[in-house]
């Protein structure tokens, strides 16, 4: 079964991770409440997309 | 007809897919809105929209091609008395996708998928919709003939509201000023009796 000759580098472990990033989701201010949310998302705060309710709060 | 799905079943294999899908079928027409991932709302939307289709033609064929996938008697006899006759009018686009945010646990996208107009209440809902509508292009067609008149009349009523609220606020700080004074006179008290008690 093969398997690395080599140690990682701490150097080469570094540079992997620090390719990891968090993207920014997109907000948009609702409508109703002025609360931010999720793009083309229902509210969660006021529970409305498009003016019409969609969950119960 | 909608296009055969690419790629992998749902559920990991043709047989699982199905009965999902029968199953979210069958649950969306007995209760008229779900709450499921979005891939699966996804998936489920050409089916529903497809038995509904079958019940608008509501014959005896249609409804054993129905019974073949929802498995339910009570819910097909629901969707062809009741959800077939009412989409009668529209061609096509019965269900409603809304997307709600992940999903805590799994951070799974998901979704709400409901029948366009369930049942009385959205029928209610979008009548007083239009008679709203209809009285704002009322009140905006005749505008110009009222509005001479309404200017006059709200800056007396703000003037009265606000003689109205200065004369709660003022004997409300009445009320207050006599009990600070009397709050003085404890404290003065208790100030003389402790001066006593080290005296």
């Amino acid at each position: 079964m093969p398997v690395p000759k080599r140690k990682t580098s701490r150097s080469n472990t570094r540079h992997r991770r620090s390719q990891w990033k968090a993207a920014v989701p997109t907000l948009v201010v609702c409508a109703r409440c002025k609360e931010k949310h999720i793009a083309h998302t229902a509210c969660p705060t006021c529970g409305t997309y498009a003016k019409r309710r969609v969950l119960d709060v | 007809m909608p296009t055969p799905t690419k790629g992998p079943r749902l559920g990991g294999g043709p047989a699982h897919e199905r009965l999902m899908l029968a199953n979210l079928a069958t649950a969306l027409f007995e209760h008229g809105r779900i709450t499921t991932t979005e891939a699966k709302a996804k998936r489920l939307r050409p089916l529903a929209e497809r038995l509904i289709t079958f019940a608008k033609r509501g014959d005896l064929h249609a409804r054993r091609r129905v019974m073949t996938v929802v498995k339910d008697k009570s819910v097909v006899h629901v969707l062809f008395t009741e959800i077939g006759p009412q989409y009668a009018g529209r061609p096509g686009g019965y269900t409603r996708i809304t997307k709600i945010g992940p999903r805590k646990g799994d951070n799974a996208p998901m979704a709400v998928i409901e029948l366009v107009e369930p049942m009385a209440e959205q029928v209610v809902a979008e009548a007083t919709g239009a008679t709203k509508r209809a009285a704002k292009e009322k009140a905006a067609a005749a505008p110009a003939a009222a509005a001479e008149v309404v200017a006059d009349s709200p800056e007396s009523v703000e003037t009265e509201v606000d003689a109205v609220e200065e004369s709660v606020v003022e004997s409300e700080a009445d009320d207050s000023a006599t009990e600070a004074a009397v709050v003085a006179e404890d404290a003065a008290d208790a100030d003389a009796d402790e001066a006593k008690d080290e005296s």
